[in-house]
């Protein structure tokens, strides 16, 4: 595996977020997790890229725990990529400098090859001629895309995707859902928190149901979206898809 | 013409026509009052005299711009070592090492200490005090020791707004910072400090000023600066007027900067909204 959860266990004082997930992510491969607000989709994401840490449990990339206390966060945090559902784009840098700040301080790239590189990721998203811009000159859609490129930069294993459409107007959320397929298309291994159960059902190799920080049921799409077995999940379902 | 405005404009126009003619009137009845009423009062002719002398005027005034040269001068090797400072105080007061621990402290009780005295006593203190330990030159001059006391000062509020801009950028930029896998110092060098640099530049503005007004303050430990100079020259000529002058002086320099000081605030306010 990839990823592997072990009863992971977060609070935030008397709030017990996440209770026990356990969850298997193959190389590769792209996982859903769906579930109301609250639920603990976010907590999850950001406790994998240890920006939050676990009360207990374990995280193991690669076979490695990498939840382990007092450990170093920063190296494994370059191996995981994570898009915030607010872009976060740094306001004082153009696209390209927000996308070439961390592969220049963390990787000690020469900036000819970052350039080089930043280049072929902005053409790549449809993004060459803002990179430029200041992120308050580009539209949600586009801050979002290039959100995603800056993560790309630092060449993840693995990709977290933190409601990223969920702040964009509806016409928007298209041009950043096609990047997420073409990075499947890369074969990129991906978890995804997301409210998008078309795109889900569409893309998703798994989906995983959260409810009040546990693991409801988990399954491909066509099995959890389409015929789900457990009663919340059902009535998740059915509130969400009307 | 007037056909092509609307009921409204018409309207409005008339309201501001009217606004325009009650300020106006208001206006000149408050100075017209102010100009025929004060050299009414009985010491008028004194006050006139003292204060508002053009012949000492004129014999002053190049003397207290001499003056004020040393004011500006003091004024400036005083800023860039505050702004340094503060920013360090700044930072040390944000530092997660438990080994650094002892710098939170000396932070904290820094700025509780120099932001809880009066200017005027920590002048005293430091620009007589030090000295006093019988210092051989130049270490007992009361240019050192006073700047010391003015940077100490001013450092302590100085860091005080650094620290307030830098817990003003949102957690969630040092979050994207650090998922990227940069080190807590990059967080802080490249994407934190400089939008909290920006975002306080109107508020340290404003302190600017108010050190430039401040180093007046250093007349009380010997350099003869602008005040002190005025001083000089009321006991020679037994008149008020240098210490207009020196107003007059001053103003000349704070209110534009005041001015340039509140554009920016204004302009950093309509930005965010």
């Amino acid at each position: 595996m990839k990823l592997s959860l072990r009863d992971v266990v977060k609070e935030f004082g008397p709030n017990r977020v996440c209770d026990g997930i356990s969850l298997d992510v193959a190389q590769g491969e792209m996982v859903c997790l769906i579930g109301a607000s609250g639920a603990g989709k976010s907590t999850l994401l950001r406790c994998i890229n240890l920006l939050e840490p676990i009360e207990d449990g374990a995280i193991y990339l690669d076979g490695q725990d990498i939840s382990e206390p007092g450990m170093d966060p920063a190296p494994v945090r370059r191996r995981i990529g994570m898009v915030f559902q607010s872009y976060n784009l740094f306001p004082h840098m153009t696209a390209a400098e927000n996308v070439m700040l961390a592969p220049r301080r963390v990787r000690n790239m020469s900036s000819d090859v970052l350039a080089a590189e930043t280049r072929l990721l902005f053409e790549r998203f449809g993004l060459a001629d803002r990179m430029g811009h200041y992120p308050d000159q580009l539209s949600g859609g586009q801050q979002q895309r290039v959100a995603i490129v800056r993560a790309l930069a630092m060449k993840p294993e693995v990709m977290l995707f933190d409601e990223i459409t969920s702040a964009l107007d509806p016409q928007l959320v298209g041009e950043v859902l096609d990047v997420l397929r073409v990075l499947k298309g890369d074969g990129m291994t991906m978890i995804l928190a997301t409210h998008e159960m078309n795109f889900a059902r569409e893309a998703a190799d798994k989906v995983c149901f959260l409810k009040d920080g546990r693991v409801v049921e988990e399954g491909p799409p066509a099995q959890v979206l389409a015929a789900p077995k457990e009663a919340s999940t059902q009535a998740f379902l059915a509130r969400t898809l009307k | 013409m007037s056909q092509a405005r609307t009921r409204r404009q018409v309207y409005e126009d008339g309201l501001r026509r009217r606004s325009l003619l009650i300020a106006g009137a208001s206006t000149v009845l408050v100075f017209g009052a102010i100009i025929l009423l004060v050299p009414m009062a009985p010491g008028w002719d004194k006050v006139a005299r003292s204060f508002f002398n053009g012949d000492v005027f004129q014999r002053t005034f190049p003397g207290l711009v001499e003056a004020f040269l040393q004011n500006v001068m003091i004024f400036a090797w005083s800023a860039p070592l505050i702004a340094i400072l503060g920013l360090g105080v700044a930072l040390m007061r944000d530092v997660r090492s438990p080994v650094l621990f002892p710098l939170r402290i000396f932070g904290a009780a820094y700025t509780d200490v120099f932001r809880g005295l009066p200017v005027i006593l920590t002048v005293y203190l430091i620009g007589f005090g030090i000295p006093g330990l019988g210092l051989p030159r130049p270490w007992n001059s009361p240019y050192i020791w006073g700047t010391v006391a003015l940077v100490l000062t001013y450092s302590a509020y100085v860091a005080e707004i650094f620290r307030g801009g830098i817990e003003s950028v949102h957690s969630s930029q040092r979050a994207a910072a650090q998922s990227l896998g940069l080190s807590d110092r990059d967080t802080m060098r490249y994407v934190v400090l400089p939008q909290a640099i920006r975002r306080v530049i109107p508020a340290q503005m404003n302190m600017l000023i108010a050190l430039q007004k401040d180093v007046a303050l250093l007349s009380f430990i010997g350099p003869v600066e602008i005040f002190r100079q005025a001083g000089v020259f009321k006991s020679l000529l037994a008149n008020f007027t240098p210490y207009v002058g020196a107003a007059l002086i001053f103003l000349i320099v704070t209110i534009p900067a005041t001015r340039y000081a509140d554009y920016l605030m204004s302009r950093q306010a309509r930005e965010r909204s």
